[in-house]
This record gives structure tokens, sequence and C-alpha cells, in this order.
């Protein structure tokens, strides 16, 4: 398939899914279209027919062909247009990547997601505990590098990134801080948030708190 | 450097199996060390601290986990024959898909299945089921999910099949009857020694997990 070719995600504003794709494209200088999918008032039928299984996003279309899983999707990007690279060329070090990779992706969302769906108690009490561990493993992993991968900002930061849209509303609605507990993972956050690739594409955190706040009032959580 | 090849495992894991087949595949030598799960080895705890879990490959030393990843790694490094991931970015996404498919539905549905009772495990033996369908259409006229050759969705697939005999006699269904190609594939992979030497026995598989469903309360 030709590199150049048109992009088109299907894209949701507070995802840190999505977010994760744009980042990579940007962090590739590739231009891409939109679509802003409503997830709640009705999914697209684009959506629907190239994503029957999960029928979520982010999905993107490169050249009318769709790529899904946004973690598959960062590493397709890296793929097909090489330079920067994302992951390692070395396969130990691209093996590190990938486990990391893989742990964020069971980890962090939904733990996070177990404190801002519970209202206060045990329940929730025990996710913030389980969040904070799974980012002192994280914040462990990271070390004195300034980044994942080390000196270059890589795959690991672009797939955990834009999750840190959302711990305000997790931090909010658990009662506690991140930085309180891994100062070192939060200087990366602020670090990470200096590039613009990350910066232009970000969620904003007050918009997901708002949109998670109401998320809860519609489901009788509070 | 001499290469020097550990995997830790334990003989009725899908997920340790891959391992075996794509390391066969490559024709490489390695010790196998066969885990007790319910008594883990200081190098399994030590190699993977985070998850405990198996398998785990040990090249030169330096440990490798999760099962889709290590196969990744093995064709990498072995790469002067039997390419397991197509080249094409496209089509090395579309396996990836498909293989990340499986560890989330197909699993979720295997564990259903076996381990649970009533409702659960109704609706683990229709979604596992629904799964294979959308697996045995994605493998079309084609010999392997990979084409002409095994491939990496072979692979990630074919450590499920020792486990159809036990599912189909808990769950009272037969697989070759709702996914006839499927068990077409499954049976011409178990015809390469890459495949046939690593797979678990099924009726061990089964003596295996009728003890467990005794230990848990499900017989």
């Amino acid at each position: 398939m030709s590199k150049d070719g048109k992009l088109l995600l299907l894209d949701f504003w507070a995802s840190p899914f999505c977010a994760r794709v744009k980042i990579a494209l940007e962090e590739k200088g590739q231009k891409y279209e939109q679509s802003e999918e409503n997830l709640f008032g009705g999914k697209s039928e684009l959506l629907l027919k190239s994503n029957p299984i999960h029928k979520k996003v982010p999905v993107i279309f490169h050249n009318g062909k769709p790529i899904l899983e946004s973690s598959i999707i960062v590493e397709y990007i890296d793929e097909t247009w090489p330079s920067p690279p994302l992951l390692p060329s070395c396969p130990y070090e691209k093996a590190q990547a990938k486990f990391w990779a893989d742990y964020i992706d069971k980890k962090v969302f939904e733990v996070g997601g177990n404190i801002w769906r519970n209202t206060s108690g045990e329940v929730q009490e025990e996710a913030v505990k389980e969040f904070i561990e799974i980012l002192k493993q994280l914040e462990e992993a990271l070390g004195d590098k300034d980044f994942f991968g080390g000196k270059a900002f890589g795959y690991v930061d672009i797939l955990a990134i834009p999750l840190t849209s959302w711990f305000l509303a997790f931090e909010k609605f658990g009662g506690f801080k991140v930085e309180d507990h891994v100062p070192k993972f939060s200087a990366w956050i602020k670090r990470c948030l200096q590039r613009e690739t990350v910066s232009k594409v970000y969620p904003d955190p007050e918009k997901v708190y708002e949109f998670v706040g109401n998320f809860r009032k519609m489901n009788g959580i509070e | 450097m001499a290469n020097e090849v550990i995997l830790l495992d334990f003989w009725l894991s899908m997920f340790g199996m891959r391992v075996r087949v794509a390391l066969a595949e490559k024709g490489i030598k390695y010790e196998y060390k066969e885990e007790n799960l319910s008594n883990k080895s200081p190098l399994l705890l030590q190699m993977n601290p985070i998850h405990k879990k198996i398998p785990v490959l040990i090249h030169n030393g330096k440990p490798i986990s999760e099962s889709l990843t290590i196969v990744q790694y093995i064709d990498e490094v072995w790469n002067d024959k039997a390419p397991l991931l197509p080249s094409d970015p496209y089509q090395r996404a579309q396996a990836r898909f498909w293989a990340d498919f499986i560890d989330k539905k197909v699993y979720d549905a295997w564990r259903k299945v076996w381990t649970t009772k009533g409702e659960e495990k109704e609706a683990g033996k229709k979604e596992f089921l629904d799964a294979l369908k959308l697996l045995e259409t994605e493998l079309g006229d084609k010999p392997y999910f990979g084409g002409d050759s095994l491939g990496f969705l072979d692979i990630a697939l074919v450590g499920f099949y020792p486990w159809f005999y036990a599912l189909e006699t808990f769950g009272n269904f037969s697989v070759e009857a709702e996914c006839p190609k499927l068990i077409e594939w499954a049976k011409s992979c178990k015809e390469k020694e890459s495949v046939s030497k690593s797979l678990a026995d099924e009726k061990k598989v089964y003596e295996f997990a009728t003890e467990r469903r005794k230990k848990i309360g499900i017989e």
C-alpha cells in the first residue's frame, strides 16, 4: 500500500486511545482528517461497518483500508513511516516496550474506571490503592530516564500520556493526588506535555472531568 | 555469543504452546522448564516479577514475557527462516488485530465454558462459538491464516485446539459441527511437526480440567 494517501481518523475528543493515534501521526508529520463520533447519540454507519466486532474508536483509514486498536494503529504508523522511530530497533528493547504497552493497556484505564464508576466507600478506596500501585510500577519502569524508551519520546510514552488526561477526574472523584505518590511520574507527564505533538491533541482534563461527572449523573452514580 | 534459550512454561497453556510452535518453526534449540503453577520457581518470580506468569522466554539471560510479544521477538531475532509475520504493515496490523481478538474474546469465553456453570457457562459457549465463527470467516479459503504457510495468527490460535475436546465435553457442543473449516485448518496445522510436538494431548487436558472443576465445585 502506498505511504502517501488519505488518512481518516474516526475520533472522539475525550478518548485517550484516539489521542494516541493523533500523537503518533503528529510525531511523523503526517496530515490526517478527523471525523468526530457521537458515541452516545449514535455511532456512525462508517464506524459500525469498519469495526463491527468492537464498535469502538479509534479507527483509522489509510487509503480506504481500516486499522483498529490504538496500540496496533500506532505500531502500523511506525512501520509505515519509519522516521522518527517510535519503537526501538533492538528486538529486546522492542519486546520490553511491548510488555509495558500491554501492562498499561490492561491496567491503567480499567482501574481508573473503577475509581470514577463508584461512589466513595470501600470499593473506590481499593481502586485508588490499586491505581497508585500501578503508577508506582510505571514510575519504577521509568527510573531516571526522561522517557520510557530512554532519551527519546517513543511508543510507550505515546500510549501512556493521553491516559493522564483522565487523571484529574480520577483524583477528584477518588480524593487523592497523583503527584503526592509518584513525583517522578508526574514530572514525566509535564515533560511530555511540553511537546507540541502532545499538547495540541491532549484532551483538556477539566473538560474530561466535566464529561465524566455528567456521565456519572446520567448513570446514577453520585 | 552462544545462544542460550530457556522457556518457562506449563504443559497445557495455550500461551506456552504458541511459543513452543514458534521456536520449533525456527528450528531453535532450547531448554524447556516445566513450572508448577501452585509453587512457582524462584527463576519465574525473578524473570516475570510483575505478572508471575508463564510463558517466559529467557534469551541469553534476558527475559521476555507475554506470549504474542515473545513470538514477535522470536520472529525478529531468528529472521533467517520461516517468517511468522507478514512483511506488509497493513497485513501485520490485521494479524495483530485478530491475535488481540483471540486474547480478548476466545480466551474469555474459554474460561467461562470450563470454570463456570449455568447462565454464565451458556453465555460463554455462545461467545466461544461466535468468536470461532468470526475467525473461520477470516481464514476463508486459505490453508493457513498466514496464507500458504503457518504464520503469527495460526500460532496465536492453534494452542486452543487441544482444549476443544474438554470444552466440547463440558459444554455439550461440537466445534466441528459449527466451524468445520476451522477443524480442517487445525488438523492440517497438526500435520506439521512443529505443531504436533508442541501441542498438549487433548485427553490429558480433559483429565486435568475435570480434576480442577471438581476442586472448584463445578463437577
